[in-house]
């Protein structure tokens, strides 16, 4: 897959979408494509974080330690981006990825993400948007939660 | 040291100036005579009359007595430039060694200043000192006492010559000189003062240097830069100023001096014209007395040179010895004595009522008293003064009150040869030199030459001609390529064995997977290394057999003549090798004649334009809106900020007017570009299977067609042979780690390791990583891994008593608690002194001294001490 075919992918992540195709391909020429094969850990929770993935192809499971074993919590696949929290707040990783099928990825280091995000504000708006919106459906789904839990 | 230029130069040099002057003097005759010959030719062989001649008994006819005298004229010629030679060359020499002496002396003193000393010179005053500031000091000496002896008994001689003829005319040759004599050194001292000052700024001037070399990155974090040219700018003004000035006063003196002189004949015309008028005296002697004043003007003109650069020279050697000449250096003969091999420190090292403090300062120890057994570990916690503790241990400082003994002995009465390989220190920051990180482990065991290099019979002789030089100027005659190491310190019995416990201590201190990591990155150098290449050849063919299984296959793509390396660049598929010095380098492989012809042969010089042209659209789409200077440029881009503007008004052209409007020099430049290409990195879909196919065949006639004159430029990639210019790590690849490969570097790290350990060559690859060059100050190592060098660098001297001053403390939590269980069990039994930056770490030590305020507060066992009300339990709260 050339640069091209990349700047295409990051298109299509609803938190570049609105970003200038010059600054994605960019992103993309300086990240480093990283593939992984099936059962290969993206990264463990718990763990300092120092990348965010893009989801070239393939398939992953979230999952988070419980008292009873790994718990997968979701899905993630083509198109979406992970571990950014981790590589935001300075925070460990709050959830373990495993690849499930093999997998090609673009690897943001934080170092990279921050100086785009530092030099291209449009871009940090765009991720100010997707994460509050995150927040926001969380914010819902927790107040739906909570109401659907009230008896009557 | 001597106070004066001229004792100096008496004390050292008084035979071998007597020597020049006699030789001088000895030349004499010989200037006179053939400045008569001359003469003799003249009127008697060409003009003269009734020959035959009688010349020493014998009779000459006229041509023949020509021919005598013009031979005995270039026989006089000869003899005198003889006689200048020999006088120029011993003046020369003696001028050298004296130079020479006085630089080393200078040396050896700045290694006897007292530490505290250098808080306050700096480096930037001292170096200039020893090096520019005294060099006129050795033209001036070979002439010190030569020239005035000379120039003055000439001018004697004239004097003579002229008061013989007449007296009267003689008291008027010589009536200004007392004048002269009064105001020239009259108007010299303001010279001298001005000399001072000029000296004193200039070593302000690379004070102010040597500061902004060491805080460069402060200059560029603050932007004070135009601050530092202006303090410069303004000094440089001052020393503009007094030069000036100088120039001014000293031909001022000049011109003062030649006009007295003049001032001379004006009274010989008058008073001596009018004698003559008068019939006092005789025409004849007026004439002789006024040519023998003209000769005066020569040797007068001299001396006054003379006088004023020996001013000149007396106050710079005044300047500089004031700066050496400190009454608190340390004796000499503690630094020079020898010490017995087997000389141990026993028993204990006791302080009686220990101070410490600077001149004026306020005491930073104060009656400080403890024992400090040599068999056991002792922790110093607390503070302030724990510093000036452990520096007073190590007898690095010496104590202003009280005193220190060890065993029977006064700490410090005992020679450097016992203290410095006795007692071993390790500081909070440690110096590195610039060597190995070889040398600088073994640094402590080096006192003295101990085995003589074996030298051939010429060798032998250069080394006794050298080590005669370096007494002949009061230099050292050590042999510096001699085998300094004191195996038998490091309780070793030889080489072999001191590696061994060089290994054994670079894993007490976790060091052995950095030094295995540098010896991957490094090179062989040496020449009996022939076991080592084939054992790194067959790492090769076993890491070759691991990578053969399915799942390591997609981790490294090995070399391959016959395939194209998609992890490699555009230049190493094309040599495939690596490039030995310039000519191959990846940055000029577009330059170079020959690998143009190569591409112009496979017909590829087009497409490389073609890719080049994309690379630099691509480059520019993609940086051209970045500031200049941002680091993506140097991380990311193939072209530097500076040269992307450059880029695009080519860029612009190819498009419009296609590639061949293009100039040879954008050519060369765009044809740069796509060496740098690495496909799998770079992924800008630029190769295809046929651009791929034709750089194999370019390298193909890349090799076939190498003239022999650049056969060493490169070195080719051969499956069975060592690659004597890649690294040890590329040498057991043989191919690239590939790019996009989760966690690659890892796993493949992991890999060699295993091979590595199976082959049994981890020592052998820590060996060469012991050679790795440690850089300026030991810049090219971690902050962490300079600690560590230093802390193996004291074990290794396996000294009686061990003093570690916060030596751990800019390391990690896991490294140190590893380190210092380690430190502690090989000291078993030994005498350790530790200043703690943590005082729960304590626990593990015999005993433990707690300082407060510079006083001893408490002492005693851990235990002991942690109990509420102490000062060690505030301590250990406070943690």
């Amino acid at each position: 897959m050339s640069l091209a075919e990349e700047v295409e992918l990051l298109r299509r992540i609803p938190m570049f979408a609105n970003v200038e195709i010059s600054k994605l391909k960019l992103l993309a020429f300086t990240s480093e494509r990283v593939s992984f094969h099936a059962g290969d850990v993206l990264f463990q929770q718990n763990e300092m974080g120092s990348s965010a993935f893009i989801i070239v192809s393939g398939e992953a499971d979230i999952t988070v330690d419980t008292p009873g074993g790994p718990l997968v919590v979701a899905h993630v696949g083509r198109n979406d981006f992970i571990g950014e929290i981790a590589i935001l707040c300075d925070v460990p990783r709050t959830a373990s990825v495993v690849a499930r099928t093999d997998m090609t990825t673009l690897c943001i280091s934080k170092d990279l993400f921050f100086r785009m995000v530092t030099e291209f504000p449009q871009m940090a708006v765009e991720i100010m948007r997707v994460l509050a919106q995150r927040l926001e459906n969380t914010t819902r789904q927790l107040q739906e939660a909570v109401s659907g839990a009230k008896p009557g | 040291m001597e106070k004066s230029i001229f004792r100096f130069v008496l004390r050292y040099s008084t035979r071998q100036q007597v020597v020049i002057l006699l030789l001088t003097l000895s030349s004499f005759p010989f200037l006179y005579y053939s400045l008569e010959l001359p003469k003799q030719i003249v009127n008697d062989a060409i003009g003269g009359q009734n020959f035959p001649k009688e010349f020493f008994g014998y009779q000459f006819e006229q041509v023949p007595y020509l021919v005598l005298l013009s031979l005995l004229f270039l026989t006089l010629v000869v003899v005198n430039g003889v006689f200048k030679f020999r006088i120029n060359t011993l003046k020369g020499r003696l001028g050298e060694r004296m130079l020479r002496r006085l630089r080393y002396e200078l040396y050896a003193r700045v290694i006897r200043f007292p530490l505290p000393r250098f808080r306050k010179v700096s480096q930037g005053e001292i170096i200039p000192m020893i090096t520019a500031e005294v060099e006129p000091l050795g033209g001036f000496i070979g002439d010190s006492i030569a020239l005035p002896v000379f120039q003055g008994g000439t001018l004697l001689v004239y004097l003579t010559f002229i008061f013989m003829q007449d007296p009267i005319l003689g008291a008027a040759a010589v009536s200004l000189y007392p004048f002269q004599g009064w105001l020239i050194p009259r108007l010299q001292r303001k010279v001298n003062q001005l000399g001072k000052q000029r000296v004193r700024a200039m070593r302000q001037i690379s004070d102010r240097i040597g500061e902004s070399v060491s805080g460069m990155p402060e200059i560029h974090a603050h932007d004070t830069s135009a601050w530092h040219l202006a303090d410069l700018s303004h000094r440089y003004g001052d020393v503009y100023d007094i030069r000036f000035e100088i120039f001014q006063r000293k031909f001022f003196i000049k011109f003062l001096n030649n006009f007295i002189n003049q001032l001379t004949p004006f009274f010989f015309y008058l008073i001596g014209g009018y004698l003559v008028i008068k019939g006092s005296i005789s025409f004849g002697s007026l004439v002789a007395v006024l040519a023998a004043y003209k000769d005066l003007a020569g040797p007068w003109k001299e001396l006054l040179d003379y006088y004023q650069m020996k001013e000149d020279i007396r106050i710079k050697y005044e300047q500089v010895i004031e700066q050496f000449d400190l009454p608190e250096l340390m004796p000499a003969a503690l630094i020079a004595a020898d010490a017995d091999p087997g000389q141990r420190l026993t028993g204990a090292m006791v302080f009686s009522n220990v101070s410490f403090g600077e001149d004026t300062g306020p005491k930073i120890l104060d009656n400080v008293s403890c024992t400090l057994p040599l068999d056991a570990h002792t922790a110093i916690v607390g503070g302030p003064g724990r510093d000036e503790f452990a520096m007073l241990v190590a007898r690095l400082l010496m104590p202003t009150g009280g005193r220190i003994r060890v065993g029977d002995k006064d700490l410090s009465q005992l020679p450097e040869a016992v203290t410095g390989r006795r007692i071993a220190y390790v500081g909070q920051t440690s110096y590195m030199f610039t060597a190995s990180l070889r040398d600088n482990l073994y640094y402590g065991l080096r006192h003295r030459p101990l085995k003589p290099s074996e030298l051939d019979e010429r060798a032998q002789a250069e080394w006794k001609r050298r080590a005669h030089e370096s007494k002949e100027a009061g230099n050292t005659d050590f042999p510096l390529d001699a085998d300094w190491i004191d195996y038998q310190a490091a309780g070793c019995d030889g080489p072999d064995t001191l590696r061994r416990r060089t290994m054994e201590v670079l894993a007490m201190v976790d060091l052995s997977d950095d030094v295995y990591g540098l010896g991957l990155n490094g090179t062989l150098n040496g020449e009996n290394c022939g076991d080592v290449v084939k054992r790194i050849l067959e790492a090769r063919t076993a890491l070759r057999a691991e990578l053969a299984q399915p799942s390591m296959r997609s981790l490294v793509e090995v070399w391959n003549p016959e395939r194209y390396n998609n992890n490699a660049t555009v230049a190493e598929n094309l040599l495939f090798g690596s490039p030995v010095g310039p000519v191959f380098a990846i940055d000029s492989m577009a330059e170079n004649t020959y690998v143009l012809e190569v591409l112009e042969k496979v017909g590829m010089t087009g497409d490389f334009l073609d890719m080049g042209v994309q690379v630099a659209r691509t480059m520019i789409e993609l940086f051209a809106d970045l500031p200049p200077g941002h680091q993506f440029f140097e991380q990311f881009s193939f072209i530097s900020s500076e040269d992307l503007p450059d880029f695009q008004p080519i860029v612009a052209k190819a498009d419009k007017d296609g590639l061949d409007s293009l100039k040879p020099e954008e050519k060369r430049r765009l044809m740069a570009l796509p060496f740098k290409l690495i496909p799998a990195r770079h992924r800008l879909g630029l190769m295809n299977p046929d651009l791929e196919r034709r750089l194999l065949e370019a390298r193909q006639v890349f090799a076939r067609d190498l003239p022999d004159a650049l056969r060493g430029c490169v070195e080719f990639f051969v499956e069975d042979a060592y690659n004597a210019a890649s690294t040890i790590q590329d040498n057991i690849l043989f191919g690239k780690v590939a790019y996009g490969q989760a966690q690659v570097g890892g796993k493949v790290g992991r890999l060699m390791a295993q091979v590595i350990d199976e082959l049994g060559l981890r020592e052998t690859i820590q060996e060469i990583g012991l050679d790795h060059y440690v850089g300026v100050a030991g810049s090219r190592l971690s902050r962490a891994q300079r600690q560590k060098v230093a802390l193996a660098r004291g074990i290794l001297k396996n000294p009686d008593l061990l003093v570690i001053n916060e030596a751990t403390a800019g390391l990690d939590g896991a490294s140190q608690s590893q380190i210092h269980n380690a430190i502690l069990e090989e000291r078993q039994g030994r005498g350790v002194v530790w200043v703690l930056h943590r005082p729960s770490i304590a626990r593990r030590f015999d005993q433990t001294l707690v300082l407060r305020g510079g006083q001893l507060a408490e002492h005693g066992s851990y235990q002991d001490l942690d109990k509420p009300g102490t000062v060690m339990h505030e301590l250990l709260a406070a943690e």
